[in-house]
C-alpha cells in the first residue's frame, strides 16, 4: 500500500512537472547560484497558488528530491486529494498558522532543516494581491537565518504567474514563466530583524524583470 | 512511392548532407583547438547546427505525412510563437478571457479552416472576426486603463503568430494547374529560400557589411541584405524543379520572399529592442525562441502565398 502510494506520488509529480513545462515553458535562470545540491532556503514572491509547483518543477531532479516547500496546513489538508498532493507529492512541511496550536511552525521548519532538507518558503505569508512588488516579510526568514546560519538563503523570483493564473480565473494562460535564483544572503552579526528583512526583500525585488510595457 | 514523396526525400537528403558538412567542419575545428580551451563562437555555431538537425527532421517528417502533418506542426509552432509574443505584451486581468480565447479557440479554429481549405474564411477570420470580437470580450470586464494598447498588442500577436504563420501551411490549399498534389513542396521551397537567405545575409554582413540599414535596431547592412537576397534568388533558381514557377519565376519569388523576410526581421528587432529583451525565449538552444527562428518566414509567408495565388493559382 505504501509502495503504491509512493508510486502514485511519483506519477502525479511527473505529470505536474510536464504540465507546467508544456503550458508555461517554465525556465530556471540561475543568476546568483549554481544548481547544485546544497542545503538552501529558497524564499520567493507569492502571487498565485501555482508559485510553489512552478519553482518545484524547474529544479533539477537531484535538488527536487531534497527540497520541501513550507505550506499552510489549512490549505493542504482541506480534502483528501490535497492531503495526498501536498505532503506526499511535494513532500511539504505543513505548518499551522493558528496561534492556539502547540506545534509551532518554526519548530517544524528547524526540524526539517536539521534533517538536511532544503526549503521553499514564501516570506510574505499571503498571496500578494496588490500592485506593490512584495508585501512586508514575516519574521520567519530571519528566525531561520539566525537559528541555522550556515544555510544559504536564496532569493527566488517567479515572473508572470500572476498573469498566467490570476486569482478568480479558471483557465491558465500559456505564457512563459521564468524563475530567477539570485545570490544567497545570510543574517549578519548584529543585524536587526527589520534591517535583515528589508535587505532580503530588496534582494528579491532586484531579480524582478523590468516592466517596459 | 509518388513523385512528391520522392522529391521530399531528395530535399531531406540534400539538407542532411549540408548539415553533415557543417557538423563535420565544426568538429574538425573543435578537434584542432587546444584541449581545455572553449571557443564561444564555435560553441554557438555547434548548438545552432544541432538545432538545425532537429528542425530539418521535424519539417521533413511533417511534409512526408502530408496535409495533416503540416497543419499539426504549424499549429504547434503558432502556439509557441503566440506564447512568446503575448508574454511580452501589455495586458490586464480584464483581458484574461480574451487571451484564453486567442490561445484555445482562435488558434485551433484558424488551423481547422486552413486544413479544410476554406480560404474565404481563414483569410478574414483573424483580421475581421477576432479583431472585432476579442476587444468586446475585454471591454465587458470594464477596465479602461490602457485599453487601446492592450487590445492592439493582442491583435498584433494574433496576426503575427497565428494569421501569418498559418499562411505557410495554407500554401497546400492553393490550386495550381498541373501541380495539385505537389503543393507541400511549396512549403519546403519557401522555408528553404528564406532561411538560407537569412544565413547568407548574416555571413556576408559579417564579412563585407559596411552600411547599416537601421543603426539603432540591428547590425544588418545593405551589403549583407543584397548578397542574401541574391543568394536566395539563386537557390530559388536551383530549386525551381520542385515549383510550378519555372526558373526565372522561382528566382523572382525566392528573392521577393527573402527580401520581405529580411525586412520583417528588422520589425521584430524593433519590438525586442523596445521591450528590452535579446531573444523572444530560450526554447531553441542556440537560437533563442521560435519567433527568433521564424521571424523572416512569418513576414514572407502571406506575401508568398498571395503572389503564388495571384500569378499561378
Amino acid at each position: 500500500m505504501t509502495f503504491l502510494r509512493q508510486f502514485a506520488a511519483r506519477i502525479v509529480g511527473q505529470s505536474i512537472r510536464i504540465f507546467a513545462r508544456a503550458i508555461t515553458a517554465v525556465r530556471a535562470d540561475w543568476q546568483g547560484i549554481e544548481p547544485v545540491p546544497k542545503q538552501r532556503v529558497y524564499f520567493a514572491n507569492h502571487t498565485s497558488n501555482g508559485d510553489m509547483p512552478m519553482i518545484w518543477s524547474c529544479l533539477p531532479p537531484a535538488i527536487r528530491r531534497t527540497v520541501r516547500p513550507v505550506a499552510a496546513a489549512d490549505y493542504w489538508l482541506k480534502n483528501k486529494l490535497r492531503a495526498f498532493v501536498g505532503p506526499e507529492v511535494f513532500n511539504c512541511v505543513l505548518v499551522d498558522r493558528r496561534p492556539e496550536v502547540k506545534d509551532k511552525p518554526m519548530d517544524k521548519i528547524i526540524a526539517a532543516l536539521d534533517e538536511g532538507a532544503s526549503l521553499i518558503i514564501f516570506p510574505e505569508g499571503n498571496r500578494n494581491m496588490t500592485d506593490d512588488p512584495l508585501l512586508p516579510f514575516k519574521a520567519g526568514l530571519y528566525n531561520m537565518g539566525v537559528a541555522r546560519p550556515e544555510v544559504e538563503l536564496v532569493p527566488t523570483w517567479v515572473a508572470n504567474l500572476n498573469t498566467i493564473m490570476p486569482k478568480g480565473e479558471v483557465i491558465p494562460l500559456p505564457l512563459i514563466c521564468t524563475v530567477t535564483f539570485g545570490s544567497p544572503i545570510h543574517v549578519q552579526d548584529g543585524e536587526s530583524k527589520d534591517d535583515f528583512l528589508r535587505r532580503a526583500s530588496d534582494a528579491l525585488v532586484a531579480l524582478a524583470p523590468e516592466d517596459r510595457t | 512511392m509518388t513523385e512528391t514523396t520522392n522529391d521530399i526525400l531528395l530535399l531531406a537528403i540534400g539538407s542532411f548532407g549540408i548539415l553533415f558538412a557543417l557538423t563535420f567542419v565544426g568538429e574538425v575545428l573543435r578537434a584542432r583547438e587546444e584541449p581545455g580551451f572553449v571557443n564561444p563562437v564555435l560553441d554557438t555555431y555547434m548548438t545552432r547546427v544541432q538545432s538545425w538537425w532537429g528542425m530539418v527532421a521535424f519539417v521533413g517528417v511533417a511534409l512526408l505525412m502530408g496535409k495533416i502533418g503540416v497543419m499539426v506542426l504549424f499549429a504547434f509552432t503558432s502556439f509557441a510563437a503566440l506564447r512568446e509574443f503575448l508574454t511580452l505584451t501589455t495586458k490586464a486581468q480584464a483581458d484574461h478571457m480574451s487571451l484564453a480565447l486567442a490561445f484555445f479557440v482562435v488558434l485551433p479554429l484558424q488551423y481547422f479552416f486552413v486544413g479544410m481549405g476554406w480560404d474565404g474564411l481563414y483569410n478574414v477570420f483573424i483580421p475581421v472576426y477576432a479583431f472585432l470580437l476579442l476587444p468586446i470580450v475585454s471591454a465587458l470586464r470594464g477596465n479602461a486603463n490602457r485599453f487601446l494598447i492592450r487590445v492592439a498588442e493582442t491583435q498584433w500577436g494574433l496576426m503575427i503568430a497565428v494569421f501569418c504563420v498559418s499562411h505557410v501551411p495554407a500554401l497546400v490549399t492553393i490550386d495550381v494547374v498541373g501541380y495539385a498534389d505537389r503543393s507541400v513542396l511549396l512549403i519546403a521551397f519557401l522555408v528553404m529560400v528564406v532561411q538560407f537567405g537569412d544565413l547568407l545575409e548574416y555571413f556576408f554582413g559579417r564579412r563585407i557589411g559596411r552600411t547599416r540599414i537601421a543603426p539603432g535596431l540591428s547590425p544588418k547592412t545593405w551589403e549583407g541584405v543584397v548578397c542574401g537576397v541574391t543568394c536566395a534568388a539563386l537557390i530559388g533558381g536551383l530549386l525551381a524543379w520542385i515549383t510550378p514557377f519555372g526558373i526565372f519565376g522561382a528566382m523572382a519569388m525566392a528573392g521577393t520572399a527573402s527580401l520581405v523576410g529580411l525586412m520583417g526581421s528588422l520589425v521584430f528587432a524593433a519590438i525586442k529592442r523596445d521591450r528590452g529583451v535579446k531573444d523572444w525565449s530560450h526554447l531553441i538552444p542556440g537560437q533563442g525562441g521560435f519567433v527568433d527562428q521564424l521571424d523572416s518566414v512569418i513576414f514572407a509567408a502571406p506575401i508568398f502565398y498571395h503572389f503564388t495565388k495571384y500569378f499561378y493559382g
